[in-house]
């Protein structure tokens, strides 16, 4: 429900995603405690924290794979707190996961099918033609670069290439915001940069994107805006280089 | 080929084992191939849910009895033609897979298999104790021993075994219908990785209960003709192990990913059984099926299909027979 105080604290047009006062806890762990945060359109931000500080719950409370016991997220306008992740990307939220999730007897070429049939179709209440979708799969895995390995099954993919695949497959779906839940662990420098400049052109044609990362380079690169959630709280918003020398910052990531 | 094409060569095909059976001249061959096909219907079913989705289910016997105890019920309020059994057997079995589902919504891997082993033993106890139906007793079918159609005189299990096989034609034509479709697409990535299918927008709850509910209506369905071919129903033979068994082992040894798997499955198995039984004994059977369900999972986990690919040099993709794109892009 809205009451004239919330619509007053999120004007819905200028902000895509709305956080509002999140919290969620798993038995007597509390791993986010009443998060607010606000994305504007086509924005590029950066989440940080230490390992086990609610990133990764966050993005789930924020796609709908768990639920928030208080507090509101709201996407373009609309409250999300009911809906199930299908609807959420329906609605066009899309996320890769930490750890490549392909569909393991699926060709790439399906995998990218998936969203397709499933996300695109219920949006724009038609199927794809055979034809439009398997050019639409072509375009996709193509501007990843995975465009000789169409039929390939994800198990004879690299781990970029897996990594690459999740983004694709995120794409897939028509997302107004991509959640990209650490893409790059675990890949060399290059393999890094590869990645970051894949996600700036996507930013560039208009999605707005969060991107999780460990990987400091990478996410000062991506980055117009820095978010640190430590042990479920916020602790810092704001411009990367203001955040980085945040003092609170700092003890949380190298201590005393 | 499209589906009312492929519907109609495999009814060419049934006509035809149909006509060998009358030019046999020999009811054994009628007797015996409605097992078989009763369990080319209960191993495509099984498929459907099991197979495609991924969600092992040990309770098909309970399908399967359902579909058969219907058929009891309605013997006794209101005799109808066999043919509306199965359809009645199939809505009953129906309704029990959909609140199946709902029950075991969250439930996921051994937890599932395990709900599922608790529903056919909780509903086995109401029919024992469903006196209506005979309760452990049992009850009497009796039926006539020809059926008059169009003034010919047919034996009854001629009549039974021709329901059968059009039933598995049928039951072939849906899965692969399902197989092809968005929706099997859905079904594949829940077996896949549900938290993915979801986030790809498919959305996972629904699919999962259609799935349990159209398998356990073609489970039903198989079962719903059953007291009439054997004459005498009770509790302990219509949720017998070997339904459960096999529903799960005769897709298992034919591929799981295709609707081709359980029927070569079933054929294969089922055949062997009915040989074991006249030629060895009756008790050989479900060791039959034992000790062939274990080779198959060490030596070719992917059943007959699998090893077909295998030896055509397939590779994973185009095993679960999507689309493949050839154009090179």
């Amino acid at each position: 429900m809205m009451t004239a105080a919330s619509l007053a604290q999120s004007p819905a047009s200028s902000s895509l995603l709305e956080v509002e006062g999140v919290g969620k806890r798993f038995g007597g762990f509390i791993a986010l405690d009443g998060i607010n945060l606000s994305v504007a359109p086509g924005e590029r931000v950066g989440l940080i924290g230490p390992n086990g500080s609610g990133k990764s719950t966050l993005v789930n409370c924020i796609c709908g794979t768990l639920h928030n016991e208080t507090g509101t997220v709201r996407f373009d306008g609309h409250s999300l707190n009911k809906l199930e992740s299908h609807e959420r990307t329906y609605r066009g939220i899309a996320r890769s996961f930490q750890l490549p999730r392909p569909f393991v007897t699926m060709s790439v070429a399906d995998n990218l099918r998936v969203p397709l049939l499933y996300a695109v179709h219920t949006r724009r209440g038609r199927h794809l033609t055979i034809e439009e979708a398997d050019a639409r799969c072509i375009e996709l895995a193509n501007s990843v670069g995975l465009g000789a390995k169409i039929n390939k099954s994800p198990k004879d993919l690299t781990q970029i290439e897996m990594r690459k695949l999740e983004l694709a497959r995120a794409m897939a779906a028509d997302p107004k915001l991509l959640i990209a839940d650490e893409s790059m662990a675990g890949l060399s420098d290059s393999e890094v940069g590869e990645i970051v400049e894949m996600l700036i052109k996507l930013n560039e044609s208009g999605i707005t994107i969060i991107m999780i990362e460990h990987i400091m380079r990478a996410v000062m690169t991506f980055s117009q805006r820095l978010v640190v959630l430590v042990s479920g709280k916020k602790i810092a918003d704001g411009k990367p280089d203001d955040v980085i020398r945040n003092p609170e910052v700092e003890r949380a990531y190298l201590g005393q | 080929m499209k589906s009312p094409v492929f519907f109609l060569v495999w009814i060419v095909v049934a006509a035809i084992v149909f006509a060998f059976g009358l030019y046999l001249k020999n009811d054994y061959f009628f007797f015996a191939g409605y097992t078989v096909l009763q369990y080319v219907v209960l191993a495509t079913g099984w498929n459907i849910l099991g197979g495609y989705t991924g969600y092992v289910n040990f309770g098909s016997a309970a399908f399967f009895a359902m579909g058969a105890y219907a058929s009891v019920v309605m013997h006794k309020v209101a005799p109808l033609p066999v043919p509306l059994l199965i359809i009645i057997g199939g809505i009953v079995s129906g309704l029990v897979g959909l609140g199946m589902g709902y029950l075991t919504l969250r439930l996921r891997g051994a937890f599932f298999a395990i709900a599922t082993l608790a529903l056919a033993v909780v509903l086995q106890t109401l029919i024992v104790n469903w006196d209506f139906v005979g309760g452990s007793r049992g009850a009497y079918i009796i039926r006539p021993n020809t059926l008059d159609i169009a003034g010919l005189q047919i034996p009854y299990i001629e009549y039974l075994f021709a329901l059968m096989l059009i039933l598995a034609v049928c039951a072939l034509t849906v899965a692969r219908i399902v197989e092809r479709s968005r929706l099997g697409f859905g079904f594949a990535t829940i077996r896949d990785d549900e938290v993915a299918a979801e986030a790809c927008g498919v959305p996972t709850l629904r699919l999962k209960l259609m799935a349990t509910t159209l398998s356990g209506a073609l489970m039903g369905m198989a079962g719903a003709p059953f007291p009439y071919y054997i004459g005498y129903l009770q509790p302990s033979s219509a949720f017998g192990l070997e339904y459960a068994v096999n529903s799960i082992a005769m897709p298992m040894i034919g591929g799981t990913t295709s609707w081709v798997g359980p029927l070569i499955g079933a054929i294969v198995l089922g055949t062997l059984q009915q040989v074991a039984t006249v030629t060895i004994s009756s008790a050989v059977n479900l060791l039959i099926v034992g000790l062939l369900l274990t080779g198959f999972v060490i030596i070719a986990p992917n059943g007959i299909l699998g090893l077909i690919h295998k030896f055509r040099g397939q590779s994973d993709a185009d095993k679960v027979g999507r689309r493949v794109i050839r154009e090179t892009p």
